[in-house]
């Protein structure tokens, strides 16, 4: 082979791709990158970044009953939680503080993985650069809410999963319940019934 | 840098000096933090001493303190380029610990992501390595293009283009649908030809060949007895591919054939990784082919999922290894039956396949070196871990 001819053929696959990067599809061989905060690509559904925390309805209402699981289990230990009280030291089923850390966190998903009260989710957001790292990338309890309705949004398959998973599960503990209620009713009655001249007192808790 | 004395008169009495370089750790050929301390006699390299550590992050011990799911994610950042078969081998040694038994079909995701990341490892590095050869970013950037594809099948699958943190003790996270497999059938339709004209671009090329053949020539020995394992050692026409030797995960239901190189120089390393992404691609094929229905997790590990922390293997200690597109990746565990590993240490490829850096550049100009150690294809993540 004359001396030259790889390069030649070399330059030729160049010219080849300069040409088609115009013409073709993304994925025959055309430009696939896209000019990005103009354009954006679309987001896969399971893309994570940084865990948000979730809430039915209205901000009151999280799900997260500061049960410290995701603490304990984020790897680089970037979740700091403190549990709230009420007036009378008793504690509440909520968290009072609940701090992210966002310059540690890895977006590795285990705070999700581990949560056992559907409470803390990955987020699709990732535009979130700074350039004050205390104010702005330590994230607190309120910056970190965000509705069951924007879950819905961002992850449809999962946030669907797990309501439908919620669902059930709350039905079976109304059932539950209410089949504990009944038993309990039918022994009080039964207990009526085997003395009833006693005055009617009110039964307790019936 | 030494002072040089110069005489005017006859170039035969010309005094010389060696003359101290160091290479890196800012300069973008060496591939990450690393320098190397070479002392050169004019162009020609007398000693080169690789200096290591910049990237060092305490990965092993960090690993100590924890459960042994959270070091899941840590070992994705050992080798950025090739999170899926860091987990794969980390995975392997704590399921060889708590003798966990994998379903079949979490074995075939695994080798199938195992094989895509090998794909995405050899076009990143032949990119690079031309690069290092002064083909300014045009073959990079046709690797990366190839390369996004499949990342956007890990991001699909695993939620992270790199850190995909995807397999699990037992099995893996998520499974894959059938519209995932659709796709990477099609990428394995394109990819023969995409690596036909990434050859056609290079594997002739006159420059190529001459910068590259005959340089940094890895004799059989020297890389058996320094224990330089994966394509390097496969260049110099050893055949050791772990996947055969050990027929881990289920690689012995595959057909594929170990490529090897002759002489060793950076020209076969090169070589060698293009051979074996084809035969990726055929491990690929029949993967994706005839992988079954059923579970992804073993039943005894889904508990484990939501508490890493109640999860304590028996007394005892594992090592296992993969053969990472590097070379063998192995990890080795000991559990005091707790839930967090009593020890735990990576046998890192870049590592060792590094520690014959000196022999490969003695006699050689200094230009060389440069594509000498892209052609060992190193990660700092891995190296310094
Ligand atoms: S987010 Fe979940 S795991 Fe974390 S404290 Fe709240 S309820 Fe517990
Ligand atoms: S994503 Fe990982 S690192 Fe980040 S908060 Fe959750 S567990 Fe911690």
């Amino acid at each position: 082979m004359i001396f030259g001819t790889g390069i030649l053929q070399g330059l030729m696959v160049t010219l080849k791709n300069f040409v088609t990067s115009y013409f073709k599809a993304p994925d025959e061989g055309g430009i696939f990158t896209v000019e990005y905060p103009e354009k954006r690509l679309p987001e896969k559904e399971r893309f994570r970044n940084f865990p948000f925390l979730l809430y039915d309805k209205n901000p009151e209402n999280l799900r997260c009953v500061a049960c410290d699981i995701c603490a304990k289990e984020c790897p680089p230990k970037c979740i700091y939680i403190v549990r709230e009280f009420d007036k009378d030291g008793k504690p509440l089923k909520r968290p009072a503080v609940f701090d992210i850390d966002f310059t540690v966190c890895m977006n590795c998903g285990i705070c999700e993985e581990a949560c056992p009260f559907d409470a803390i989710y990955m987020d699709h957001e990732f535009e979130i650069a700074s350039a004050d790292r205390h104010a702005k990338l330590l994230y607190h309890r309120d910056d970190l809410l965000k509705s069951n309705e924007y879950f819905h949004k961002i992850r449809p398959t999962d946030a669907s999963a797990i309501d439908a998973r919620r669902r059930e599960a709350e039905e079976k503990k109304k059932a539950a319940e209410a089949a504990a209620l009944a038993a309990q009713k039918a022994k009080e009655a039964a207990a009526a019934q085997a003395k009833p001249p006693e005055p009617p007192k009110p039964a307790a808790g019936a | 840098m030494t002072e040089k004395t110069f005489s005017l008169h006859g170039a035969g009495d010309m005094d010389t000096q060696t003359l101290e370089i160091n290479i890196g750790p800012q300069h973008p050929s060496t591939h990450g933090v690393f320098r190397m301390n070479v002392v050169l006699d004019g162009e020609t390299i007398v000693s080169l001493k690789p200096v290591m550590g910049y990237l060092h992050r305490n990965h092993e011990q960090i690993a100590e303190n924890m459960s042994y799911t959270g070091s899941m994610p840590y070992t994705d950042r050992l080798d950025y380029f090739n999170s899926m078969s860091n987990n794969f081998g980390y995975a392997m040694a704590v399921e060889k610990l708590a003798n966990i038994e994998v379903p079949e079909r979490a074995h075939y995701i695994r080798i199938i992501m195992a094989e895509l990341t090998r794909l995405v490892n050899h076009v990143s590095v032949i990119g690079f390595l031309l690069n290092d050869l002064g083909a300014f970013f045009t073959p990079v950037l046709y690797a990366f293009r190839e390369r996004e594809k499949i990342l956007d099948i890990f991001e699909e699958v695993a939620g992270a283009r790199m850190m995909c943190n995807y397999l699990r003790f037992g099995g893996v996270k998520y499974d894959l649908s059938p519209e995932v497999l659709a796709r990477i059938a099609g990428i394995l339709k394109k990819f023969p030809k995409f690596l036909e004209e990434f050859e056609t671009l290079l594997t002739k090329n006159e420059i190529l060949c001459m910068r590259c053949q005959n340089v940094g020539v890895l004799p059989a020995e020297l890389a058996v007895s320094a224990s330089v394992t994966g394509p390097m050692l496969r260049a110099s026409g050893v055949n050791y591919d772990i996947r055969k030797a050990d027929n881990y995960s289920l690689y012995e239901r595959f057909k594929f054939r170990v490529p090897l190189g002759q002489k060793g120089d950076v020209y076969d390393r090169y070589y060698v990784r293009i051979l074996e992404m084809r035969e990726s691609l055929k491990i690929l094929e029949q993967a994706v082919k005839e992988i079954p229905a059923g579970d992804i997790m073993s039943k005894k590990m889904v508990p484990f999922l939501k508490s890493p922390r109640n999860f304590k293997p028996p007394v005892g200690e594992a090592y296992a290894r993969v053969e990472a597109p590097k070379g063998e990746l192995g990890y080795y565990v000991v559990s005091d039956g707790t839930a967090q590993p009593w020890r735990y240490h990576v046998r890192a490829p870049s590592f060792i396949n590094l520690t014959i850096l000196e022999d490969l550049c003695i006699g050689q100009k200094v230009a060389d070196a440069i594509i000498i150690l892209g052609s060992v294809d190193i990660v700092l993540g891995e190296l310094d871990r």
